[in-house]
């Protein structure tokens, strides 16, 4: 049977980012959370895979209590059972501890696992780090950014594209692989698993010391990197707003801008060629 | 060289050579940032036939060969190179095992590693080997008053720019995005010492195996190349007026792209779809029409350097990211710059 492990992250809904408009930051606190894209392309080859060999799916997440979200999502879209990993002190995490943590609860609650499947990467933060890095925690062979996936047996082989190179891979289970945002259609969701998402879910609560881990190694503490600051670049860019008749805003687009318009088109645009 | 000057490393990534010049790009910021710790700078090149000329076609391999006095050539005070025939195609574990154990010996101060699909899994590999931080995808790098490389990685698409630092482990380590840095011109006089470090007899065979490798054949890339980009979003209203992107394009000598509801409304192809699942584009100016900006085209626009943003929503997320604001109905704007256009270029 094969056993499989699927890393969800939750991230603020962006298309609906409550922005601060006067500082322009984000005011994460306010955002609905999402199953980040990936992470949920990541479950859809699990179910797709499962569908196909036939085995079980175990969600796995960090976050605050109310990750537990993407979840029941997932056990609604099919997953058998998840592993919510929540602590104060796993807060602030970098990637190599989230890593480290992750790892740990994977060896815990899903000792024994064939295939660990994560999004390549996470729309909020972007690092594309963790899966590469959980790899190494579980010293498991990994590949990341695949966009096909077969299975032989306990070979798995993999199909990507990677810097402009369209490789084939193949390793043997148990191992990992992070998962591109694909085009895949959306998982019907049956009704059957969303009943199961709310009645007596399978999911499991697990915090540092459930796990063992020592304070000093996860979360902000055991972080080697810091931020020092966080700006928004786009709320500091000074921007012209043009309003009015239509005729009027272009010729002032070509006055004021004829350097960056008309000198990247090679062209003189303030002024109008006689016919 | 002193051995205790602190030395910057920059991971020579050479395959796509001609495409890929990341590696050179991050030579040169390395020298300014060495400038700056007294340190120096080192290039670390694993491959095979890697310090002489050699035709890609023997190598069986999609490769570039010279890259040793390449780097030196365009800033490299050192170059750390393993030569051996397992290393002739990238291969990840072995890679990572290199760089791990020359790091552990050399202990340099700072690892560049460019943002490419390999470096992007390479780098987290090797800064979890060696215990320390790692900032992705950094678009810019500096050196603080404590000596401390300061890492600017973007998060939500650019919207966020966070700098970081790694205050205590070393090496400190980042991914930098390609395009970011201006790579300095060659010269071929400049010498450099040539460190060559012998493949371990112990290395364990990488635990995925390549079965295939083919070079995708050099994609067209209008879109990710254009000088100038026309985009459109549903605020354009019909697939009719969407049509008339092309004759903007046309009169401007730029492309076209769309959001991801045009591409699924059909009113353009996959191929045009700027976003995180499509193109990323880098034009000098970028017009938007009719774009509200959800996070997943914005993130693709963000190397624009001039952008044009037409909406009636003056809040619309697209407008708040442009240079010059248009508060228009995007359609009938985009009908009168066709028509103001061609008074004056044609």
């Amino acid at each position: 049977m094969l056993k499989m492990v699927v890393c969800l992250k939750q991230v603020p809904m962006v298309s609906e980012l409550p922005w601060d408009p006067r500082t322009g930051t984000l005011q994460r606190d306010l955002a609905e959370g999402m199953m980040n894209p990936a992470c949920r392309s990541a479950l859809e080859a699990a179910l797709r895979l499962r569908a196909a060999e036939g085995g079980e799916i175990t969600a796995i997440t960090m976050g605050p209590p109310m990750a537990e979200e993407v979840l029941r999502e997932a056990i609604a879209l099919g997953a058998d059972r998840g592993v919510l990993l929540t602590d104060r002190r796993m807060a602030g995490a970098d990637t190599s501890v989230t890593s480290y943590t992750l790892a740990r609860a994977i060896e815990r609650a899903c000792a024994g696992f064939d295939l660990v499947l994560c999004g390549f990467s996470t729309i909020d933060s972007e690092t594309a780090q963790v899966g590469p890095q959980l790899a190494e925690e579980l010293a498991v062979p990994g590949v990341a950014g695949i966009d096909g996936i077969e299975l032989f047996g306990r070979t798995v082989r993999m199909r990507r594209l990677s810097d402009n190179f369209l490789e084939t891979l193949e390793m043997d289970l148990p191992g990992l692989i992070t998962v591109a945002t694909g085009e895949n259609a959306l998982q019907h969701v049956p009704l059957g698993g969303l009943q199961a998402a709310f009645d007596g879910a399978d999911i499991l609560t697990l915090a540092a010391d459930d796990l063992g881990l020592d304070p000093e190694r996860i979360g902000v503490k055991g972080s080697a990197t810091r931020i020092i600051s966080v700006t928004s670049p786009t709320a500091a860019k000074k921007n012209l707003v043009l309003t009015g008749a239509p005729k009027r805003i272009v010729e002032q687009l070509f006055e004021r801008f004829d350097d960056k318009i008309g000198g990247a088109i090679g062209r003189d645009l303030k002024t109008e060629k006689a016919k | 060289m002193s051995a205790n000057k602190q030395a910057i490393w920059v991971f020579g990534d050479y395959r796509n050579y001609f495409q890929n010049r990341v590696t050179l790009q991050l030579l040169s910021r390395a020298k300014d940032l060495a400038k700056k710790i007294d340190g120096e700078v080192c290039a670390v090149v694993f491959g095979h036939w890697t310090d002489e000329w050699v035709d890609d076609a023997l190598s069986h391999n999609p490769t570039f060969c010279g890259v040793v006095g390449e780097y030196i050539a365009h800033g490299a005070d050192r170059v750390y190179l393993t030569d051996h025939p397992r290393l002739s195609a990238y291969s990840m574990e072995t890679y990572a095992l290199l760089m791990e154990r020359l790091a552990r010996r050399e202990k340099p101060e700072m690892i560049l590693i460019g943002a490419t699909a390999f470096g992007r899994e390479f780098a987290p590999r090797v800064a979890k080997r060696l215990g320390t931080g790692l900032t992705a995808d950094c678009i810019g790098l500096d050196i603080n008053g404590e000596g401390l490389l300061v890492q600017m990685a973007p998060s939500f698409g650019g919207n966020l720019v966070a700098e970081i630092v790694t205050p205590e482990r070393r090496p400190q380590m980042a991914t930098v995005r390609p395009g970011i840095f201006q790579e300095i011109p060659h010269d071929y006089v400049r010498t450099g010492e040539v460190v060559r470090v012998p493949m371990p007899v112990d290395l364990p065979a990488d635990r995925v195996r390549l079965v295939r490798v083919e070079r995708c054949p050099q994609r067209e890339q209008k879109l990710e190349d254009a000088k100038v980009v026309v985009c459109g979003g549903r605020g354009l209203g019909s697939r009719k007026k969407f049509a008339k992107l092309f004759e903007l394009a046309e009169l401007l000598g730029g492309e076209v792209g769309a959001t991801r509801p045009v591409v699924y409304a059909d009113w353009a192809g996959h191929d045009a779809l700027v976003g995180q699942a499509g193109k990323q584009i880098r034009p000098q100016i970028l017009f938007s029409f009719g774009i509200s900006g959800a996070i997943q085209h914005t993130a693709a626009c963000n190397n624009a350097r001039f952008i044009v943003a037409v909406n009636k929503n003056p809040n619309a997320a697209m407008m708040k990211r442009a240079d010059v604001a248009i508060v228009a109905d995007a359609s009938q704007l985009c009908a009168t710059l066709i028509q103001e256009l061609k008074k004056r270029i044609r």
